[in-house]
């Protein structure tokens, strides 16, 4: 266990801060990014390259009269109009969702959300395109929108999905997992149960750079490129293949640097499609590239689960079960990212990090005249969702028990031994320590002091609120005979070259959106084979070039792709070794590793660097049996398990009691994700992932009106946090390796995410406690805060 | 990117050449200066203007200049300017008040404070100050200067006095002594637009009682200042009664909508709870400017 700030490099390597292996080091992008030479989407420019734009549904639900293009047409610029109709003949009007649903690629018949795509026009320049959307003339037959989600299946509810035949309501699934007959019997017989609903509003993944394409046909030999930000190539190319009918060989993806993923750039968008129709029909590489707004309102959302939860314990506190009943609404069209055969993702853990008796959820996903979308936000596929429904459910118990939260959470989680631990709702958690990370992070917090400073001010009529929260992530995803997406297994590969002169490059399936790849999987190999990280390339993005892989997001990639990376360097290691011991004419059994070079046990003068027998690889050397020439090497991982990062965070936060405004004073954050490779990108992910959090919990919102507009549709409206609403974050760690993993890491990209939110909620319902609230919905806004307030008993002055 | 209607685009060179321009262009022409209002609505295209008059070589238009019992500013002196002039913030702390939590840097190097009070976006905090402060606008046109009080020249929501072809070139600040001011604002981020905003000036009498106050509220749904602020107020020693008076007037006056920001009640309790937080600072202020122009 290790304090904030405390420096871990690799000794081995002699200079700490230049680590061969794990450790502290600047990332190996960062010159590209701070120097504005990163190369995105948009700065792509292609010989003879057109402009794409879509027009776009101005109303979230109307019957598709007419669409006459004749004016567009005709605007000296414009080199194509393409409408539904013109898909239908090509049998593209429709494509397959992530979630076995199909969505509209151009509205046919009708629309179903505000912002829908409605046609697509190709222009010599984008301000072409932009003006002639204005010349296409549109008669809808607006219908009355289904906004609440709560309404879905009432009997009167509009039918959104009308084209599917036979189908007479909203509803897209019920699911339920656990045993409802266990947990009711432990639900009657507990000594307190308390009841909660609690809403995770429709949140926006938002990332810098909006989504966007560059689709280049080629007329002569059929092939087609496709830049996209994806953060999936391998997955697109795949679908692009089965959806548009061009032959997967003749298909090359190329996700260049990417300004943010967060799950938004996992499916594939209309308007990637209609790129690549639009280079087909003209011949000439189209790009299309969103803007801000048309991202916020066309591409995945995520959450939007409305949880009852209840919760049931003995009387000093022990948490016997967890039950909970979701609405999930899904939008217009079922476009889920997730792996898994539940249509829920993983909001099955939902258990969290605590020794239950019993736990059942259903969970009921409807239609609504609202983007598509529930995208791995961040969030694990749902992990998010759950954490923060059992995190306050165990808030609202600690309240009821007159407990400190702290001290509940602490009698109740899974102890050390008993892992790996099987949940009621199956999964088997790989390792962790929660007493310890729970007890540092109090510790770094000072957290009783917090407690006596809070009582100081609440006898002032000062509003000062403590929130603590736990989390288990499950992360990794997955072993393939578990989860796939669309039928595509989730096994990564991974390719090593080392050159002759010593200095390697590492292929990999997994696409860096900003979480550092570049500098974390050279670090694997510099680690396994002592190669400095300086002299390692890792090239990513490019189908041509990439062995296939699933792409990064539920902060799989280290999980997956780094135990490929780590497979391939030992793999290549051993390989090094038969080369070895053939320079030094002895039996490989008699070498031993030490990082960079295999010498003779018992005579450590005598040995060869991997330098030297990368070298001797490639030259003229006798190679030993086993040894075709060269020093490269080639895996597919397939993870026997899924990882379960887990971290205890404590906020702090001061609230306005004549505003309801509230400031967060402090956060202390101490994660575990087993071994850590880089611990600068760590606390970089970490930090951000907070932010995120305090965005979350305390602004983002994509609400609607009663008409079905999207009113969170530009960053005026809907707000992301800045410098100035986030603290300095405090960090520490603990350290619990994944058994099964190669390396033992367990993952980091959404962990802070996933545990924040609840920790600030937790601190603000924490801090209005003087005027009995025991929930509120996220987001907090001054507002909010203040109607919570209101009604109550004030708090004694 | 979000792209505007097609428009074409000329410098002005000179104030007069400016007005030329206006009268040339007629009703589709548009002045542009730090165009922080303009384009977000060209670029959603709300505003379609043919023409756009940039404003922003008229350096004659950017200065602070104290004169007499006046202080002038430029039109297009910018917020930033604005934010760290010290004569300012001595003189008007709201001003400074408002401008730390007006938008974000980036928006306040370019927008200016004419941009900000000819578009009298009702959440606007200029406008709020300018009303509180007594501020008077000059503003030029093809028949000459005229000046105009801030009741005159503030109509109500996006509508002020400024003809098509006119030009708004100063705002003056009248310096009263014994006087202080204040802003808050509520806002649910940093460079959000006023959830609710108040500010006040008031003046101290020799014997510490208050001799003028005013209240202004920005994004609550009124206007002009607070009627009967001054009223209520005068004649009286400072007290967190006559605040707590001062903050239910204000309340009444308010007028806010329901919006993401907020429901109505929320907002016309922010107009009571800013109004008294304004009033304890400015008083506080006042009495401070006293205290030191006695010992001066
Ligand atoms: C993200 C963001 C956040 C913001 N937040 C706030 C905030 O919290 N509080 C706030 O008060 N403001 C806020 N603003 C607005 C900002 O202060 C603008 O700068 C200001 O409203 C307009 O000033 P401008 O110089 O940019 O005007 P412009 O956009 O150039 O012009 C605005 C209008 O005024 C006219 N105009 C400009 N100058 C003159 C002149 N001299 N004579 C006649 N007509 C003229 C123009 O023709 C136009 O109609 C925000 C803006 C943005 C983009």
């Amino acid at each position: 266990m290790t304090v904030i700030n405390e420096r871990e490099s690799n000794p081995a390597a002699g200079d700490p801060d230049r680590p061969i292996g794990y450790g502290r080091i600047q990332r190996k992008e960062d010159p590209r990014f701070v120097r504005g030479k990163g190369n995105y989407i948009d700065d792509l420019v292609l010989p003879g390259m057109l402009h794409g734009a879509i027009l776009r549904a101005p109303v979230a639900h109307a019957r598709l009269v007419s669409i006459d293009t004749t004016n567009a047409l005709s605007h000296p610029k414009v080199l194509a109009v393409i409408t539904g109709k013109d898909l239908e003949g090509l049998k593209l009007a429709w494509a397959p969702t992530l979630s076995a649903d199909v969505q509209a690629v151009l509205v046919t018949d009708k629309v179903r959300f505000q912002g829908q795509e409605v046609a697509f026009v190709v222009a010599e320049d984008r301000y072409a395109a932009r003006d002639a959307l204005e010349l296409i003339d549109v008669e809808y037959d607006v219908l009355p929108p289904l906004v609440d989600a709560r309404k879905a299946l009432d009997a009167d509810a509009p039918v959104i999905r009308d084209e599917i035949p036979g189908r007479t309501d909203n509803k897209i699934f019920d699911w339920e997992i656990g045993s409802a007959a266990e947990t009711d019997a432990v639900f009657a017989s507990a000594d307190v149960v308390v009841s909660q609903e609690v809403v995770y509003p429709r949140v926006h993944p938002a990332p810098m750079e909006t989504c966007g394409a560059v689709a280049d046909f080629d007329p002569v030999d059929g092939k087609l490129t496709l830049y996209e930000t994806t953060q999936a190539p391998h997955a697109h190319r795949t679908l692009f293949a089965i959806v548009a009918g061009i032959p997967e060989h003749k298909i090359r993806i190329v996700s260049p640097d990417i300004g943010g993923g967060f799950g938004n750039k996992v499916g594939i968008y209309p308007g990637y499609i209609l790129a690549v129709v639009g280079s087909i029909v003209t011949g000439r590489p189209v790009k299309w590239v969103e803007d801000r707004s048309e991202n916020l309102m066309s591409t995945s959302f995520a959450r939007d689960y409305i949880m009852q939860g209840e919760i049931a314990a003995t009387k000093d506190g022990k948490i016997l079960a967890l039950r909970t009943n979701v609405l999930a609404d899904h939008g217009a069209f079922n476009a889920t990212a997730q792996p898994t055969k539940n249509p829920a993702g993983f909001f099955s853990i939902f258990t969290g990090s605590y020794d239950l008796q019993a736990a059942y959820c259903k969970v009921t996903g409807v239609y609504t005249n609202k983007a598509p979308g529930g995208v791995a936000y961040a969030c694990s596929f749902r992990v998010t969702e759950a954490v923060y429904l059992v995190e306050r459910m165990v808030d609202v118990l600690a309240r009821k028990l007159e407990m400190d939260p702290a001290e509940l959470r602490l009698k109740n989680f899974i102890k050390p031994e008993q892992f790996p631990y099987a949940n009621k709702t199956g999964w088997v958690y790989d390792s962790g320590n929660y007493e310890a990370a729970m007890r540092l992070s109090m510790e770094l917090a000072g957290y009783e002091d917090l407690r006596r400073e809070q009582q100081e001010k609440r006898a002032k009529g000062e509003l000062m609120g403590i929130g603590v929260a736990f989390f288990t992530e499950v992360v990794g995803a997955g072993p393939r005979k578990h989860f796939n997406i669309v039928g595509l297994g989730m096994a990564d590969g991974a390719e090593l070259r080392v050159h002759p002169t010593g200095k390697a490059v590492v292929r990999l399936s997994v696409q860096s959106q900003g979480q550092g790849h570049e500098t974390t999987f050279a670090q694997i190999v510099a680690e396994e084979l002592g190669i400095p990280p300086e002299n390692i390339d890792v090239v990513h993005g490019d189908t041509d070039q990439t062995p296939f892989g699933l792409g990064t997001y539920g902060s799989r990639s280290t999980p997956v792709s780094g135990g490929a990376v780590a497979l391939v360097a030992r793999k290549v290691r051993e390989k090094a070794k038969l080369i070895a011991a053939a320079m030094l004419e002895t039996r490989p059994e008699d070498l031993e590793w030490e990082k960079g070079r295999w010498f003779v046990k018992g005579d450590p003068t005598a040995g060869k660097t991997i330098e030297d027998i990368a070298m001797a690889a490639h030259g003229t050397l006798t190679l030993p049996e086993g040894v075709d020439g060269n020093l490269d090497a080639e895996v597919t991982y397939d993870p026997p398990n899924l990882t379960f990062p887990f971290g205890a965070y404590i906020c702090v936060v001061d609230v306005d009691p004549g505003t309801g405004h509230v400031k967060v004073r402090r956060f202390i954050a101490v994660d575990d994700c087993g071994t850590r490779i880089n611990p600068m990108i760590i606390e970089g992910q970490v930090h951000g992932g907070l932010t995120d959090g305090v965005g979350m919990a305390l602004m983002e919102i994509i609400e609607f009106d009663a008409d079905g507009n999207n009113l969170g549709g530009s960053f005026m409206d809907y707000l992301i946090p800045t410098a100035m609403e986030v603290p300095d974050w405090e960090t520490g760690f603990t350290v619990t390796p994944s058994p099964h993993h190669p390396i033992g890491a367990k993952g980091i990209g959404e962990s802070a995410t996933v545990g924040s939110p609840p920790a600030i909620v937790n601190a603000v319902v924490d801090a209005l406690a003087p005027f009995g609230v025991v929930h509120m919905d996220m987001p907090c806004t001054p507002a909010r805060v203040w109607a919570a307030m209101q009604g109550r008993a004030r708090p004694p002055v | 990117m979000q792209i505007p209607a097609p428009f074409d685009y000329v410098r002005a060179t000179t104030v007069d050449n400016a007005l030329e321009l206006l009268t040339r262009h007629g009703p589709d022409s548009r002045i542009i200066a730090g165009g922080h209002s303009l384009l977000p609505m060209m670029k959603l295209r709300l505003a379609r203007p043919e023409w756009l008059i940039d404003i922003n070589d008229l350096y004659e238009l950017d200065y602070i200049l104290r004169d007499g019992g006046e202080l002038r500013v430029g039109a297009l002196t910018r917020h930033t300017t604005l934010l760290e002039a010290d004569e300012i913030a001595e003189l008007f702390p709201i001003v400074r008040d408002a401008e730390q939590v007006i938008a974000d840097p980036v928006v306040r190097n370019r927008g200016t404070i004419g941009g900000s009070l000819c578009q009298a976006d009702p959440a606007e905090d200029l406008s709020t100050v300018c009303h509180v402060l007594g501020a008077v606008a000059v503003v030029r046109g093809p028949a000459g200067e005229r000046t105009l009080t801030m009741p005159e020249f503030h109509r109500g929501p996006y509508q002020t006095a400024v003809g098509q072809d006119e030009l708004l070139c100063e705002v003056r600040f009248p310096i009263r002594p014994r006087t202080g001011s204040a802003y808050e604002k509520v806002e649910r981020r940093a460079g959000d637009w006023a959830v609710g905003a108040a500010g006040a000036a008031v003046t101290l009498a020799e014997d510490g009682s208050i001799a003028d106050a005013a209240v202004g509220l920005t994004a609550l749904g009124l206007d002009q200042t607070v009627a009967g602020v001054a009223g209520l107020l005068r004649g009286k020693h400072p007290s967190e009664e006559l605040f707590a008076d001062a903050g239910r007037l204000a309340a009444e006056a308010s007028d806010p909508v329901a919006d993401q920001r907020g429901p109505v009640d929320y907002k016309r309790h922010l107009a009571d709870e800013l109004t008294r937080r304004v009033l304890r600072r400015a008083c506080a202020r006042a009495a401070q400017t006293a205290a030191q122009t006695q010992e001066g």
